[in-house]
This record gives structure tokens, C-alpha cells and sequence, in this order.
């Protein structure tokens, strides 16, 4: 996925991550975050990504990747066993949304999600002109999209609030990965949860 | 104008196998004592000035020392492990020292049931002592101590070769920096080790077997071992693989409503079953499956595998295949989960092939390209 912004993203939750850290990511894709936060924060962890040609990719990148299918949840993985599992750009394309929140937070002490505001504007306007959003944020056509699952920040939140899952930090960004304060949901393109 | 016998470019070439003797004795697990033994092994590459380039390659089951490269003598004889092996290919010699060894109790040149007692002057033949998984890696221990090498750049095995990786990175885990481990297991299940009785059930009850003492009676126990090799061979294919190759094909001629060979597969079974009795000795398969059933560093740990990784300090590779039941990729998220409760740096990779257990054999695109990923990441 090749958001303009997505050092921006990276710079971001490296800011949320300590130093030395212990670090699972799921859908970690090329293993570009994991040796982000490597070499920025010393991280250590793993990947998890279900494609080959991305474990390979990942590989390449020097990091640990695990090919696991993220829709078996997260079994493998020891209660409170990493300081935080991220989930950046991928929670859209797997169907067992809240299982995998709380797997998250059962795994690590903290959480670090991103997504594609579906709410944004510029995606109101496609619907209101027929058609189902293209942009850098959901760059896929409706019949070959990887993302099954369409949610805005103000459905993430109520999910959170549902599942008893607390916000400790947020940030939303727009299209050339500007910080949005107000009325994140209509003029974000993108959100980062820092959750706990 | 000369007959073009040039072998491809990415080929070790021709190549020599080269024996050493260890005289000290060694002590096996089951408390025999080797009084001395010999290795069989080959070489591909340079040893570098560090000597941190050097790649240990272990035998499955049927495996030995030549795996890469042809022989002077016989250049249809290609190593087993030659589309891996090689300048360019995914375990690159022009990178790495690559070791190839028949180990002990193997039938290939190394000390083993057809090489003689020296107390004796005869074939050990059945005499010749069990040898565990730990005995292997603590002979070939002494041959990295021969060849001045410290510590592998990497240890790399499929199946029982995985299972050499695993140990050596327990047993000594100064002297292995990267472990490879393909379509293995930490342990056999009760399965696994029932195929591998039947095996040897075939064998031991072939009349030209004598005790494990055939040599002595001018005869081999060649139908025990065929199909001892036929068996095996079954399970370390997929169904979809047989049914794609052979399905319910008939040869020449239909049914002939008799018990000759009238199905492919049945043709298939018997040549492979053949070929291998003809090479192979029945004595080294007896002890090569018996050190396979025996593999079980969780059962020296109380059953605990991530306590039994404990020593581990080897970054790890696992990967298994969609279609091997024989060593099923479950089996491979065991050594995973327990390399990670000890927070080693591990990667895992399911490869999506037809082709079984077999599969670590072949050179599947997206195996190979995670393999060469790996071992191009390995600083020497």
C-alpha cells in the first residue's frame, strides 16, 4: 500500500514505540515498519503476514516474518508477551474485526491501530456521485479491493467503546498527511490509535 | 569437434569426496563407545580467511554427502541437494563453504554396519551401534573441529536433516549462528513412527536378512528394503500429487486380472523400491529410522520444548509445505512457538506445494526465493 505519507505513518507510531521494545506486526507486509522501528528504536519482534512473496519480501528486509494466517487469530502467541502489537493498514482486510482487537490487547500491553477513514470527504463525495471511493487512502477498484471490512473513525471508536478497549492516544491525518483536529471524520483520510 | 560435457554455470562442477578418520573414541547416547569412526564428506566453496562462511548441510534419511556438484567418475551422479547448492543459487558458493557429510552408521563411506569392526576385521553389520540424532551432531562436531571451523555460518536441513539443525543448536549452540529448518518436526507422532516400524518390520522379516548379518551370508535383504522404500515413499508424497502423476492409469495392455504390475503407481512403487535397494543398506535405513523415532529434545526437558530451546542463541528459518502430512506444517509452528517463548529471532514460511513431504527436494520458486533471502541476509 503506497500512501504518499506513510513515512509519516511509520514516524508516528515509532513515536508511541520505547526503546528496545518487543514488537508483533501483524500484516506487517515488505517488513518496512518492523525495520523502521528497528533501526529507530532498537525494536525487537516479529511480523506476521499471510502473502509469500511479501514473507520474502520481509526476509529481504532483514526481520523476523511469520507466515500465519491472521484470520486463525492469535494463538500462537503468549498472553502479555510483547509491549505492543500493531496493526497498521491491514485491520480492513480481515473479517473477525473484534476478535482480533482483544487478541491484540490479550498479547501485548498496548495496541497500535491504523485505517483508511472511510468517512473521509472525498470518499462521501465518490458515494454521492455513484460510485465506490478510489483514492491514495483505498486505492483499489470495489471488484479486486483486499479490504473486506469498511469502517470510519466514529465506528472504530464506538467498537472500542463496546469492547471496553480504552483510546490513549489518537491522530488523524489527511490526504498529504497533515494532522486533522477538527472533524477528523470528515476531512481524515487516515486515523493512528494508540489503544490499551 | 569434442563432445560438449561443460556443466552448467551455476553447477559446483565436479567433485571429490574426501574421508576423515577420528581417532578418539566416542561415547553415544546409548552408552556404546565407538572406539574411533570415519566421515565421509564434500566441500563446495572457500573457507574464508575468518572461517565464518561455513555452511553445514545434513542428511535426511537417505541423504549423505554428496550434495551438490557430479562426480569425475560418473557425471549423471548429481548431488541430491545440487538444484540449492551452487555459484548463483540460493546457498551460493561463491558466499559460502558449503558441507556436505554422510553421517555416521551410514552406508556411503562413513563408519556404519557395511564398514568393518576394527575388532573384528568383519562387517559390523548388526553389531554396529544405534546412533541418535545427538551422536550425529557430536560426530560432525569433530569433523567442524577438522576443518577449523568455530562456529557455522549456518546449519540447514529437510526432515531428519531439520532435526540435526535443531540438535546442534541445542548442543552447541556457540558453534551454529543460523539454523534451517525444513519440513521437520520436534518429534515424531505415533504415526510417523508406526510408518517407520512397518519399515522396518518389512526388512527385519525378509529371510535373506540374518539378524542384520547378510553380508556374511553373501546375501542383502533386498525385497524388505524395497518395500521398506516403497512405503516410505508413499507418505512422503501428497494424494493430490499421486493422482496427478499416475491417478488410476493403467499400463499397456488394461486389466490383465492378475496381481502384476497393471497401474502406473504400482510400476512407479516397484522401480523406485528397486533403485533403492540396490544402493542403499537395509541396516543403516533400521538405524537412520530408529534415530528418527528416537528425536525428542522436549522429552529430555520434561516434555517442555520452549525449556528444551532454553540454550538456543541460533537465529532460525522454518519452513514447511501446505501438502506434507508427513511432517505437517503444524509440526513446524512447534518449533516456532517455542523458539519465540525464548525470544529467538525466528522466521516461518508455509510453502503452497503440491509435491508432500518430497517438496525440501525440489526447487519451488517461492521456497528457493525464501531461502535465498535468508542466506543472502547472513553476514560472513
Amino acid at each position: 500500500m503506497n500512501a504518499p505519507d506513510i513515512r509519516m505513518d511509520y514516524d508516528v507510531i515509532a513515536s508511541w514505540v520505547g526503546e528496545g521494545a518487543r514488537v508483533l506486526d501483524l500484516g506487517c507486509g515488505d517488513g518496512a515498519l518492523l525495520r523502521h522501528l528497528k533501526d529507530r528504536r532498537g525494536a525487537s519482534g516479529y511480523g506476521v503476514e499471510i502473502d509469500v512473496e511479501r514473507v520474502i519480501a520481509g526476509l529481504k528486509n532483514g526481520v523476523n516474518v511469520l507466515q500465519i494466517d491472521l484470520e486463525e487469530g492469535l494463538y500462537d502467541f503468549e498472553d502479555q508477551s510483547f509491549d505492543l502489537v500493531i496493526i497498521s493498514n491491514a485491520l480492513q482486510t480481515l473479517h473477525r474485526t473484534e476478535k482480533l482487537l482483544r487478541e491484540m490487547l490479550r498479547v501485548g500491553r498496548e495496541a497500535v491501530v491504523s485505517f483508511p477513514n472511510f468517512a473521509y470527504w472525498k470518499h462521501r463525495v465518490a458515494i454521492m456521485d455513484g460510485h465506490m471511493p478510489v483514492s491514495d487512502r483505498l486505492p483499489y477498484q470495489w471488484y479486486d479491493t483486499p479490504n473486506v471490512r469498511f469502517f470510519t473513525i466514529a465506528d472504530f471508536e464506538q467498537l472500542c467503546g463496546k469492547l471496553g478497549i480504552a483510546v490513549r492516544e489518537r491522530l488523524v491525518l489527511d490526504d498529504a498527511g497533515q494532522p486533522v483536529t477538527d472533524d477528523p471524520n470528515f476531512l481524515g483520510s487516515f486515523a493512528l490509535y494508540r489503544l490499551g | 569437434m569434442s563432445i560438449d560435457t561443460s556443466l552448467p554455470a551455476d553447477s559446483v562442477g565436479v567433485v571429490a569426496a574426501r574421508s576423515a578418520h577420528f581417532a578418539a573414541p566416542l561415547t553415544l547416547k546409548s552408552g556404546a563407545v565407538l572406539p574411533g569412526f570415519d566421515l565421509m564428506y564434500e566441500t563446495y566453496g572457500e573457507l574464508n580467511a575468518a572461517r565464518s562462511n561455513a555452511v553445514l548441510v545434513c542428511p535426511a534419511l537417505s541423504g549423505h554427502h554428496h550434495a551438490a556438484g557430479v562426480r569425475a567418475d560418473d557425471p549423471s551422479n548429481v548431488g541430491w541437494w545440487d538444484n540449492l547448492i551452487g555459484p548463483g543459487k540460493p546457498l551460493d558458493t561463491r558466499k559460502f563453504f558449503v558441507v556436505g557429510v554422510n553421517n555416521l552408521g551410514g552406508c556411503h563411506g562413513s563408519s556404519g554396519p557395511i564398514s568393518a569392526n576394527p575388532e573384528t576385521g568383519r562387517p559390523w553389520g548388526a553389531d554396529f551401534p544405534l546412533v541418535t540424532v545427538e551422536d550425529w551432531v557430536a560426530a560432525q562436531s569433530r569433523l567442524a573441529d577438522l576443518l577449523g571451523i568455530d562456529a557455522w555460518a549456518a546449519i540447514i536441513g529437510g526432515s531428519l536433516g531439520g532435526m540435526q539443525a535443531m540438535a546442534w543448536a541445542i548442543e552447541c549452540p556457540t558453534r551454529v549462528r543460523h539454523a534451517v529448518v525444513i519440513a521437520s518436526a520436534p518429534k515424531l507422532t505415533a504415526q510417523n513412527i508406526a510408518f517407520n516400524d512397518v519399515a522396518r518390520q518389512a526388512i527385519i522379516t525378509d529371510p535373506d536378512f540374518h539378524g542384520g548379518h547378510y553380508y556374511e551370508h553373501g546375501t542383502l535383504p533386498r525385497r524388505g528394503l524395497r518395500l521398506a522404500r516403497m512405503l516410505g515413499h508413499i507418505t512422503y508424497q501428497s494424494d493430490d500429487l499421486m493422482a496427478e502423476k499416475f491417478g488410476r492409469r493403467l499400463r499397456a495392455g488394461g486389466r490383465k486380472f492378475s496381481y502384476e504390475v497393471e497401474f502406473e503407481v504400482e510400476s512407479y512403487l516397484r522401480y523406485q523400491g528397486d533403485k533403492f535397494a540396490a544402493s542403499f543398506d537395509a541396516n543403516t535405513y533400521l538405524l537412520a529410522t530408529r534415530a528418527l523415532d528416537y528425536f525428542d529434545p522436549a522429552g529430555n526437558a520434561g516434555g517442555d520444548l520452549t525449556a528444551a530451546f532454553a540454550p538456543v542463541r541460533a537465529d532460525f528459518l522454518v519452513v514447511s509445505f501446505s501438502t506434507d502430512w508427513r511432517f505437517a506444517p503444524s509440526r513446524s509452528r512447534e518449533i516456532v512457538d517455542a523458539l519465540m517463548r525464548n525470544r529467538r529471532n525466528v522466521s516461518y514460511a508455509e510453502v503452497e506445494s503440491s509435491a508432500g513431504h518430497d517438496s525440501f527436494l525440489l526447487d519451488d520458486p517461492h521456497y528457493h526465493a525464501l531461502l535465498r533471502a535468508y542466506f543472502d541476509n547472513i553476514t560472513v
